[in-house]
Order: C-alpha cells, then structure tokens, then sequence
C-alpha cells in the first residue's frame, strides 16, 4: 500500500532531510510543474481529484481556478498550518516528519496560481514544526528551489478562528481574526485586497507526488471517487491513539483497528468521524467509508478524518460540554448567534453536567442546535460547534434528561 | 440604473437603481419594516447581527426557502423574499432573545430610553420573555471625557461605533478589545475621546452604551423634548440641527438629516457647542452705562436711550458673520448701506468678497458638502478643512475613497453597500486626493500626496496645475523639477476624474491661495471638465455679511474719524475685540458718541458699551445664514424670547422705524429680497409663518409631551396658552399637524421607531433626500443663491487679477525674510470658534496656546519644546506676545499661532514676526 504522505517520516521520529526527500525524489514534482506552467499544473490536480483536507473537501483545482487571470499585481498563496481543532493533529504530522514535503506542495500551488508571495501561517505552539520549516525553507533557499518566491512563516496569535480561511488572512494584515463575507471569494480580493488562495497543509503535501507520479497514480490511491491518501487519525479511548495514512475511503471500523480497538475494558458507543465539529455517528455506522461524500451520507462529515472516539463509560454530555466549552470560548465575537448562543450552550450544558439542569435546558440546547446552521451564522464555526451537540441530543437523548432526574451525572 | 421586480411577502414591487441597494435598504425604503443593527444608512453593510435575516426563496416553486440576511443581498431581478414567513420571524425574535442575554433590565434608568433602537427592535420581533436564566458578563465603563458617557454593559456588539469612530470617521483612539462574548468597545485606558466626531456615538449605537452626557446632566426623555429645526452656528457649513429644550433649559443639540449639507452627522463642536445660549452671563437686561458702570435699565429707557442716540446723523452700524442675514440686514436699513460695515478687518472681507465673486462665477459648480462626499478627484489648497470646516472634512475624507471603491466595485463585482468587502479591497490605498497645506492634519491620512508649503507656494502650486490643465493660462516660473512633476500628477489625476473638486478657503489668510482654486475651476471648466469648487469661509454668516458690508472694520473707523461730528456707534452681535485688526477696535468705540451693542452674551465689547440692549441667540430666535455654499438655510426659535430679550433684528427694525410695528421675519425676508435681487432665494429657505399643514401648524412638543399642564403649575394652575410664533409655521405647542415639509421637519418618530433610525420614514429612499410633504414642495433644505452658468472668463479674470477686482495673481516663490517668520493662523475645532468655546464641556477641550515652529526653524532661534517664546509682529504698536512652543512640521519660515483662542483673542492674521526666546514665563 502506497504512503507517499508519510513514506520518508524516520521510523523513530525526527523529520526526513533534505538529503533524503531530494533522494527519495522530493522536488521533481516543482521541477515539472515549473516547467509545465499554471494551466498545466491546474490541469494535473484536477485530473487527480484531489480535494481540500483543511474540512470541507473543496475540490483544490476548482478552488485555484476562481482566481483572476494575472494583471501585473501580487497575489498569493496561504498554507492554513494553524490546525486547532481538538482531535486533529495531522498537519503537525506532516510538518514534523517531512517538512520539504510542504514546502515543494506550496512551491507547486504558488507556481499553478503564478503566486509570487506565500505565507505559512502556523499554529504558534506547533514550535517543532516552526523550527523544522525553517531549517528547510534555508535549505531549499539556499538549493536555489524557492527562486521567484518570498515565503513567509507566521507564527499565529492563538485562536481557532484564524483557522477560518478567511480569519486568518485578516489575522495576516494585523487585523481582528474576524472571517469575511463571501463573495468576494478570497481568489478574487483576499489578501489586502489582492488574489489569494489558502489551502490547507495535507491537500499541499499531496502535490508533490500528483505532480510526479501523475494524476491517473494519484487517483489510484484512493479507495473512494476521489484521489489520494489521507492522515486518519484516532482519538479517545482507543487502545493506542494515533495517525495512519490510508488510502481515501476506508472504513471507520479500518481506522480504529490501525488503533488497536478500544481500550480494553471500554466499548465503542459512538464516534465523531472528522474532528470535534462532526456530528456523532453510532457505534452501528463504523463501516462507513471514510471520504467525503460516504460520511456525508452516513449523517456526518470527513471534516478533518482524524476520528473522536466516545466509549461506554464517558458520559456524552460531559463529552459534548467539553466541546462546546472549546468552541464558546473560540467564538470570535462578530455574530450575534454565534457569540451569544454558545456561552449559553455551555452553561446549559454545565447546568446538566452539575446537576442544576432543567428540562428546560435541554429545549434551549435543541433551539441553539436547530438555530446555529449556515447561512444564520456568519461563518462555520458556530454550525460546527453544533454538530456534536445536534447529533448527541439524537443519540443520546436519555442521557442528557437523565442528568435533569437524577441531578447530576451517572458516569461519576 | 436599472429596475429590479421582486416580490415580498407575495407582493411585487419594482426597485429602482438595484443594482446599488441591497434588500434591506429596498424593503425599508418601500416602508417596510424590517429590524437591523448593524446595518447603518450611510455606512451599509457588513452582516454581523444577523438582525436582518428574511426567507429567500430560489423561485416560484420553492416553498421552503432559506434564511438569508436582507442587509447582504443584493437586489436583483425575479428576488423572492419573506419578511413575514414564520421561520424567518422566529429566527429574527431569537436575535433579539441573544442579545438580551447579556443586555441589562435598566431601561428606566437608561438614557437611552425612549429613543432606542434596541426597544424598538425588540418590540417590533415580538420578544417579550427572557429565557436566559444564568450569569451575564459585565464590563467596566470608562470616563470618555465631557461629551460622551459610556456604558458597556449595555453593549449589543454591533460594531457600528467602532465603524464609524474609526472607519468613517478616522478616529484612533476607540476600538474593539476582547474575544467570544466578552467584546469591549472602548478605550485602551479611561480619557477624553479624542476625535472631534465623537458625538455621533450617540445616535450611531443603536444602544445606551454611548449617551450624551451633557444630556445626562440634566437628563430629558426625547417624547418630553421640543424641537425645532435650526442651523449650526458655530461655522460655515452650516449643519442641520434639531436642538431640544425642556423647562426652557438646552438639553441637547442633534443633527437634522440634510442630505445635501450634513447628513446623518454632526461635528462635537456643533452638537457640544450650543451651551453659550444657556449660560448664566447671558445678556438677559437692557444695561445703561454709569458713572458706576453699566445697570439694568427698563427696556422702554434703554430703547428711548437707542433713539437719542440714534437721532443724530452718521451714525455707523457694525455687523457680524456670526448674527443672521436679517440681524445684519436690519442694522443696515437702520444705518444706510453705506454705513453698514461687518466685524472684520478691511483685509478679511477683501478676501471674503473675493470668494464671494468667485463662488458667483462658479455658479451651479459650487459644491454643496454632499456633492463634495461625490467628488472622485480631490485638490485641497491650504485649507484646514479639518478644523475650519469639520463636516466638510468628514465628507471629503468619504469622497478619498470613491475613486478606489470605483475600481473595487468594477473590477471585483462588490456591491457598493458590502462596506467591509470594500474596505478590504481598497485597504488604505487612496484615490486621487492631494492635499497641499502648511503643516499636517488628519486628511493627509486620505491622501495620495501631501504637499508642505507656504501659502504662496502652494497658491504657485494650485496655478501650476491650472497651466497643465489648460496651457492657455499662465504658469508660474521657477517651479522645480519636483514641484512641477508634482503638479502635473495632480493634473492629470483631476483630468481623468469624472467629478473633479477643489478646495480652499480663507483660513489662511491668502487671496492667492483663492485665486489658484479659481484657477483650477476655470482650467478644468475650459478642458470640458464637470468640476467643483468648495471656498471656507470661517463663520456660520461669513459669506451673507460680506454680501451685505460696505466694508470692514478699518473703513469703519475711517469713516467716524472723518465723520463732520461724532456719530454713534451700533454693533450687533460681535466682539470688535477678537477681529483681525490691531488698535482699531477699541479705537472706534472711542471714535463714537455712544457705543449701542446689541448681543445675546457679554463680551469685551458689550462691557464697554453705553447701551447694551439683549438680543436673542439662535435658540430664541429665528433667522437665516448664508452657507460657505451659498446654501441660505433657516433657523426657527426652539424657544420664545423672554421680554426684554428680542431678535436682533426685530429690536433693529424697531429702532429704525419708530411708530411702525417692528416687520416680522417674513417682512424683513421680503425687504431683503427686494433690497438685494442676489439674495432672493432666502425667502425660500424655508416656509413662510403663515404655512400651515391641512390648516395646521407644526407642533415643537411631542404628542406624549408629559407634564405639560403641570410645568408652570407653581407659579400658575391654570393651562397657560401656548405662546405664539409669528415668524415660522412652527407652534410652542405638542398639537398640530402631523407631517412637515422637509425644511420644517422638527422630530423623526414613526409608530414603532421611537428612535431617530426612524428617519427613513421620512425619505424618499434611504439614505435619500427627504420626501417632500406636498406637491410642488422641495426635497432641499434651504436654498442656495448661486446656481448660474458658470463664467468662465469671471473666474479667469478672478484667478488672475485682471481690472483691479480679484486675486492678486500668481504669486513669488516664498521667501524668508530674514529671521522673521511668517506666523500663520491655525484653527483648533474646539476653541477657534467665538460661541462654542462658552460652552463649558466644550471649553475642557479647548488646547493651551501654543506657538508652533519647525525643527530648523526652533534650532536657529534657540527654541526647544516648551520653551517660552517671544512673538513681536511686525509694524505692531500691541505689547509682543509670550507664549510656548510646539515643534511641529511646518515649511522653513513658517510658524503657526493658534486663531481664536479665548486665551489669544485677536491674533493677526498672516503676519511676519520676529520671535526669540523670552525669559517671561508664557501664559
Ligand atoms: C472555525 C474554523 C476553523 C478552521 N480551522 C482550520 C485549520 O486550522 N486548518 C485548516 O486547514 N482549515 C481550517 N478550516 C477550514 C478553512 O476555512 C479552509 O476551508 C481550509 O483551510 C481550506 O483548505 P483546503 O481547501 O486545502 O481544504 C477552519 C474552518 C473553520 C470554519
Ligand atoms: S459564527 Fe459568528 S461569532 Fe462565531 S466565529 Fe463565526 S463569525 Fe464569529
Ligand atoms: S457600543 Fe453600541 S455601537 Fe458599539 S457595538 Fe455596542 S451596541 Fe454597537
Ligand atoms: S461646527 Fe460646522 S461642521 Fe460642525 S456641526 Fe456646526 S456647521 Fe457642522
Ligand atoms: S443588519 Fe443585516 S446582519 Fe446586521
């Protein structure tokens, strides 16, 4: 089985050299795609089928292809590293263990949307990550690879909202980590003013080997209609918590094997398939496949593939408060649902969990969760706060009126 | 602009101009009402309280829809939409149900009260019961100074102040703090608010965060207030207000929405400055001097006092550009025309006459402040807009950014109310907006370039862009490489412009400066060009004095020197003391047999006088100004005269025809018109005291007026009879007609809109002009007396000096001369102005005077931050002045001294001095 994600990660940890991405042939994919120019790399990418694994699974060419055509001024490319999704750790994955990896992906995307600036903008206390890129943007600078590319590596200020694209360009130019309406898309008018396209960390990694190997090898990897690997992950009561690179479109139940089961002693009850902002799906529904369109049809979404597991002796309220404790506080304060629904979520929910919860409490939380969907909310975050909760309170419905009965939380 | 059929709620209706508007500006315009917060008529949209949100449905044969927010959807053709579907009500009352979470239970004790967007808000969504049944976050508030009182807790985080505090408005010092649901909207530490637009966060948050705290000291209801349409004073732009009154007292000063001059806002010194009127000095008797000095005296005394005085011949009247056209023009009739002069030295009105002769040639392309705001090319010539003429400025600073908004709305397909998409796409990046002036000032932050200069360069500057624009005329020699490129950039940048618009004014002093605007009107004018001119003047009558004086006041004294035998002397509403004349004010008091002044507060001139008989301020009176456009706009008394206090005008009128009934407003209206055929417009600024509406008058007072039968009840039980008002349609009552035209208009309620976001009720469309009461009325208020073909061969001949009349041409290079410096005025928005700086929170907020010099300059005299200096005025006889210096950036040989100061009254305007370091501490 093909990994070319994680192929020339050290076995015992430490990231892959530069010695030994260029050995393992790191960097032809930038060659050819310089010498292929833009329509032809943009070409390449959609003929792959690859898709954005930042969480919404936007296919990437047709992302890149909403760009304007050049008019003489900047534009830019923006690698989205400030993963900050509880559960999801792949990212760090893959800027930990193979940094040149990125940095050829960004190179490849910068060159198919003729970008001449790009930004990596890092989660700030992914400080392995920071000190690893830049050792290799220095040796890829100094190899002469970055020619035609000034590449700058943010550190971010630290809030779940400069993950939202457009959030984070505004943290970028120095401004509150507020998202943007769209239109205008960020390929029209994104940074400053200027054409810009952000992708996320994994989508860029797989450039360099579409680039390579070809599209027709690339779709081939997958499991599922569309291309590639991906960085599952799994999380919570499992026997041994990790992340694997598997082909797109395996099933759950394929993951939590990688993870050796659950932790003996604790059943399965339900999982959250793609980071904290999917909904549920019950133990039942582990032989979904695990792309895009499959998890979306299960009731759920790939989101991020690294999956959160719920056992049998974890009590969902506690679990769903933990989250949304998360996404109240990570609220950026621009809408009104978003910024006031949370909080009152949260302390709903902290009610329940401490045994002052009414009935009553239950209503609210299944108002916020009929409430918070897109297109009320400014921007995603809010809806995906609520996909946990909107799921669990189907699911698990008897456990949060339990809380309200018995005043308090059985699994204490 | 195209036309747009969409349907809501089932009922179609076409929009006109779509493509500019977005369903929220549609639905409230077709009188629709549709709750919004964040949203805000003249800076649109940015989508962030979900307030707004209606069901859009894809077409015909979808039934369910989707919630979308009205205020981010552009109108387009075949557009479905629900106001009233019941999702979409529900989703809007759970907005609300959000943001009261936080909002505190005290309207009763808020300011807001009454008047409050969010009640109205509420109300209209049906929330009536707080589920909400844990903690609320609380902030602290901070102390923001005089003007504006602060309570965050209040806070719905609609952005719109910070919007429009920094945004809008070019503020700093207020922003947003915090995260999630603790979001804070304030200062980074407790201080005065330092933008001079402050005041605007009252009306702009939609909450009882930001409130008048001058209001706040003596707190009214809105419904307890009467209100009537008035004029700001305090400058030549001349803003519509709608001051309030209550017990008789000023409770606060609000803007009128005049789409032509001020829109939705006003500047801190016009809603703060009004306070004069209520001061406890005011001139309240009519004062007879005494060995003793000067006593009350009975009014038929001091009136028979006048006429003695009076009977002997010559006797000369001084006017003032801060009294009324009518003030002024009775003084005149009283007096003989060619014994009428105005408050100002002979130099002052030269270059007042010579805008006046300017703006005359220039005719229809007068800019009005809104078509300033529309204005895509921008040239401002040495004016301190900022300062001289605020409102202006926060227009001006708008119309920077239409050229790059052009570009963005074309090139990105942004509609023109996305304000943040806008910003974004634009960032700081201005037109094409050159500001060229002595030292810096908040519209270089506009501007594309900035140019430092003496006057005389920057005049050689402006006439260099005339002779690249039309190579006919003249061009200055000797310009420089840099300054020559320079003008030419501003050439073609106001040559490729569609509404090219350039800027100057009197504020420092320079006739060339005038000639160079005219210039370049007449250049563009010749190139085919649809171009404005704006000329500042600097006081609220500046222009209708200078149209009505024989001359200033040097030739006024000339003319009582020479006088066969000592006349008396007549000077309504001014200080002779703050004029730009050395020696001569006093002096001609001097010169008089009797000095008579009449003026509604004490001055150094009314305490010299033989005669003080009180006039009325703009608050008890009724009258008109002559805007620096022209615009000649009326005020109406918000509250009677108590005897003896009377218009200026009518005491006048009195004294000059004894025997006859003193005219009422529109008799002196109508003398004025027959009198001055220039200035016969003014009888249409406003209607006339016999306008009624369906045969009634427009009531002062709300109709929920409470108390009004009790107010006096203490000195009288019985229901007075409310006082009459013979000179406006208006009535000191809480009865009478509901509607009123648009120069009437004296509160914004509508059923449901108590606040003052009711105004859209009384447009024609939002952010439109208002809608006229009755046919054959105008949308305008006021009415502007120049609006002919412009003369192009006027203006060139203005602009280049030709017989005689007009600016003296274009001038030399500056040139120092020796160590003296050129010591120019600079205007400070707080304290320039005569009448504000009464005001007593205004005056907390006047600056210390303060000489300003630049590095090279302050090196070579041996000056340093702080240190007192010595200002010796060359040619003066007066003491030199002492005062500290402020390093600032300004050209080589070019100093500044603050104008207007009640600390530096009368400082000379445009003057060399020598100055050197003194041992005298400064005052
Ligand atoms: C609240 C929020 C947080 C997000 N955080 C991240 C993040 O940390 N990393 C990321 O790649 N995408 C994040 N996203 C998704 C991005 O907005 C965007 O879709 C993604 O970066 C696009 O990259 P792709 O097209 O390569 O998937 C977040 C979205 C939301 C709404
Ligand atoms: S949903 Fe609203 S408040 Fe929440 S993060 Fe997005 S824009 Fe901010
Ligand atoms: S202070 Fe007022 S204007 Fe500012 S965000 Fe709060 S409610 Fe809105
Ligand atoms: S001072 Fe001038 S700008 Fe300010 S409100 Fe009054 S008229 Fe308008
Ligand atoms: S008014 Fe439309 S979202 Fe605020």
């Amino acid at each position: 089985m093909a990994t070319p994600l994680s192929a020339r990660m050290p076995a015992g940890g430490g990231a892959a050299s530069f010695a030994g991405y260029r050995a393992a042939g790191g960097y032809l994919g930038l060659a050819r795609a310089r010498e292929l120019g833009a329509p032809a790399v943009q070409e390449a990418v959609k003929a792959s089928g690859l898709r954005g694994r930042g969480g919404a699974g936007f296919p990437t060419a047709m992302k890149w292809a909403a760009v304007p055509p050049p008019d003489g001024g900047e534009r830019y490319l923006v690698v989205n590293a400030d993963e900050k999704e509880p559960g999801t750790m792949k990212d760090r994955y893959l800027m930990e263990g193979d940094p040149h990896q990125l940095i050829e992906g960004l190179a490849i995307a910068a060159t198919a949307i003729g970008a001449g600036t790009a930004f990596i903008y890092l989660r700030r206390e992914y400080t392995r990550c920071a000190l690893e890129l830049e050792k290799a943007v220095g040796e890829a600078r100094v190899a002469g690879l970055l020619e035609g590319l000034r590449l700058h590596l943010h550190l971010g200020a630290g809030r779940y909202l400069c993950g939202e694209e457009t959030g984070l360009l505004n943290a970028i130019e120095g401004k509150r980590a507020v998202p943007r309406n769209k239109p205008p898309f960020p390929q029209v008018s994104g940074l400053w003013g200027r054409p810009t396209v952000v992708n996320n960390v994994e989508t860029l990694c797989n450039l360099p080997h579409i680039m390579r190997e070809g599209p027709e090898w690339f779709k081939a990897l997958s499991a599922s209609s569309d291309g590639g690997t991906k960085i599952y992950g799994a999380s919570g009561w499992v026997a041994s918590p990790g992340l694997w690179e598997l082909p797109l479109g395996v099933s759950a139940g394929e993951v939590l094997e990688r993870a050796g089961g659950m932790h003996p002693g604790r059943a399965l009850r339900a999982f959250l398939p793609g980071g904290a902002s999917t909904d549920f799906l019950p133990a039942s529904k582990l032989d979904v496949k695990m792309d895009f369109d499959s998890v979306a049809a299960a009731g759920s979404r790939l989101g991020t593939g690294t999956m959160v597991v719920l056992d049998d002796r974890t009590c969902p309220v506690g679990m769903v408060l933990s989250l949304e404790r998360f996404f109240a506080r990570e609220s950026c304060g621009w809408c009104t649902p978003c910024r006031e629904g949370l909080p009152w979520v949260r302390r709903s929910l902290e009610a329940l969990e401490s045994g002052e919860g009414e009935m009553g409490d239950i209503e609210i939380l299944e108002h916020h969760a009929r409430s918070l969907v897109p297109g009320r909310t400014f921007c995603a975050l809010a809806p995906g706060a609520m996909e946990p909760l909107a799921s669990a309170l189907k699911l698990f419905r008897e456990d949060f009126e339990d809380h309200v009965a018995r005043k308090g939380c059985r699994y204490k | 602009m195209s036309v747009a059929n969409i349907i809501v709620d089932g009922k179609p209706y076409s929009i006109e101009g779509a493509e500019s508007k977005n369903l929220l500006e549609a639905c409230l315009s077709l009188g629709l009402d549709l709750p919004y917060f964040c949203w805000h008529p003249a800076m649109h949209s940015v989508g962030a309280c979900r307030q707004c949100g209606v069901k859009l449905y894809k077409d015909e044969a979808d039934a369910r829809g989707r919630i979308a927010m009205a205020c981010m959807t552009p109108v387009v053709n075949g557009l479905r939409a629900s106001i009233e579907d019941p999702e979409a009500r529900a989703f809007r009352a759970g907005i609300i149900e959000w943001l009261m979470v936080n909002h505190p239970h005290d309207c009763p004790i808020c300011d807001e009260g009454g008047e409050c967007h969010l009640q109205d808000m509420t109300v209209m969504t049906g929330h009536v019961r707080r589920r909400y049944r844990f903690e609320k976050r609380t902030h602290r508030s901070q102390d923001l100074g005089p003007f504006v009182a602060h309570e965050m807790n209040r806070c719905i985080q609609c952005y719109r102040c910070v919007r429009f505090y920094r945004d809008y408005a070019g503020g700093k010092d207020l922003d947003v703090q915090g995260w999630h649901d603790s979001v804070f909207f304030g200062r980074t530490e407790d201080g005065a608010l330092e933008s001079q637009f402050s005041g605007n966060l009252c009306e702009v948050c939609p909450t009882g965060v930001f409130t008048d705290k001058v209001q706040a000291s003596r707190p009214t209801r809105k419904w307890d207030l009467r209100t009537s349409p008035s004029v700001c004073p305090h400058c030549a732009v001349g803003c519509s207000t709608l001051p309030g009154e209550r017990y008789g007292e000023l409770r606060r000063v609000r803007p009128r929405y005049n789409a032509d001059v001020n829109g939705c806002f006003l500047c801190d010194r016009g809603r703060f400055g009004q306070a004069f009127a209520d001061s406890g000095d005011r001139l309240r008797h009519c004062l007879v001097k005494e060995a003793g000095g000067q006593v009350p005296a009975p009014r038929e005394a001091a009136i028979a006092a006048a006429r003695a005085a009076l009977s002997k011949p010559g006797a000369i009247g001084i006017g003032s550009p801060r009294a009324s056209l009518e003030t002024n023009f009775a003084l005149r009739s009283l007096v003989g025309a060619d014994r009428f002069f105005v408050a100002i030295s002979d130099g002052e009105l030269a270059l007042h006459r010579l805008m006046r002769d300017v703006l005359r040639a220039a005719g229809r392309r007068v800019a009005s402040p809104r078509e300033a705001e529309l204005s895509d090319a921008v040239l401002v010539l040495g004016e301190d807009v900022w300062n001289g003429a605020p409102i202006l400025a926060l227009r001006l600073r708008q119309a920077s950014r239409n050229a790059p908004n052009e570009t963005a709305m074309r090139e990105k397909r942004i509609p023109a109310w996305d304000d943040a998409a806008l910003r974004e796409a634009v960032q700081d990046r201005p037109g094409p907006f050159f500001v060229a002036s002595p030292g810096p000032g908040p519209l270089d932050e506009c501007a594309e370039a900035s140019y430092r200069a003496a006057p005389d360069d920057i005049a050689r500057l402006g006439y260099a862009v005339a002779a690249f624009i039309d190579p006919t005329c003249p061009a200055p020699e000797g310009m420089g490489e840099e300054r020559e490129a320079l003008a030419r950039r501003i050439a073609s940048a106001l040559m490729r412009a569609k509404r090219p618009l350039v800027v100057s004014g009197s504020g420092l002093a320079s006739a060339a400066l005038v000639g160079a605007a005219a210039a370049v009107l007449s250049a563009l004018v010749a190139a085919g060009q649809d171009a404005r001119i704006c000329l500042v003047f600097p006081e609220a009558n500046s222009l209708g004095a200078a149209m009505l004086a024989a001359g200033g006041l040097e030739s006024a004294a000339r003319l009582l020197a020479g006088a066969p035998e000592p006349a008396a002397l007549v000077v309504a509403e001014a200080d002779l003391s703050r004029a730009a004349v050395r020696g001569d004010g006093p002096s001609l008091m001097a010169l008089a047999v009797a000095t008579i002044v009449l003026d509604h507060s004490p001055s150094a001139t009314s305490r010299e006088a033989d005669l003080v008989l009180p006039a009325a301020t703009l608050l008890e009176g009724s009258g008109t100004f002559l805007s620096f456009e022209g615009r000649a706009q009326r005020f109406i008394a918000l509250r009677p005269c108590e005897f003896p206090v009377q218009d200026g005008w009518r005491t006048l009128d009195e004294l000059a025809a004894p025997g006859r009934e003193p005219r009422s407003l529109d008799g002196i209206l109508a003398a004025i018109a027959s009198e001055l055929p220039e200035l016969a417009a003014i009888v249409d600024a406003a209607p006339p005291s016999t306008f009624r509406m369906l045969g009634k008058k427009i009531p002062r007072g709300a109709r929920r007026e409470s108390g009004r039968t009790s107010m006096h009840a203490n000195l009288d039980p019985r229901d007075p009879d409310p006082r009459l008002d013979p000179d406006s349609g208006l009535a000191y009552s809480m009865e009478g007609a509901i509607a009123a035209p648009p120069s009437l208009l004296s509160r914004y309620w509508a059923p449901g809109w108590n606040s003052d976001q009711s105004l859209h009720k009384f447009q024609s469309e939002v952010g439109g002009a208002l809608r006229p009461s009755a046919a054959g009325e105008g949308a305008e208020i006021g009415a502007r007396i120049f609006g002919g073909e412009t003369g192009r061969a006027a203006l060139r001949e203005l602009a280049f000096g030709g017989a005689g009349a007009g600016a003296p041409g274009i001038p030399a290079a500056f040139a120092r001369r020796g160590d003296a410096l050129l010591v120019l005025p600079r205007r400070f928005a707080f304290g320039s102005e005569e009448l504000s700086a009464k005001s007593p929170a205004l005056a907390t907020r006047i600056p210390e005077p303060r000489l300003f010099i630049c590095p090279p300059d302050a090196a070579r005299l041996g000056l340093t931050e702080g240190a007192s200096a010595e200002i010796r005025f060359e040619g003066a006889d007066s003491v030199p002045q002492v005062l500290r210096v402020a390093i600032s950036d300004l050209p080589e040989g070019v100093a500044e001294l603050p104008w207007g100061l009640p600390a530096l009254p009368g400082a000379p305007l445009a003057s060399w001095a020598a100055v050197r370091p003194s041992k005298e501490a400064a005052r």
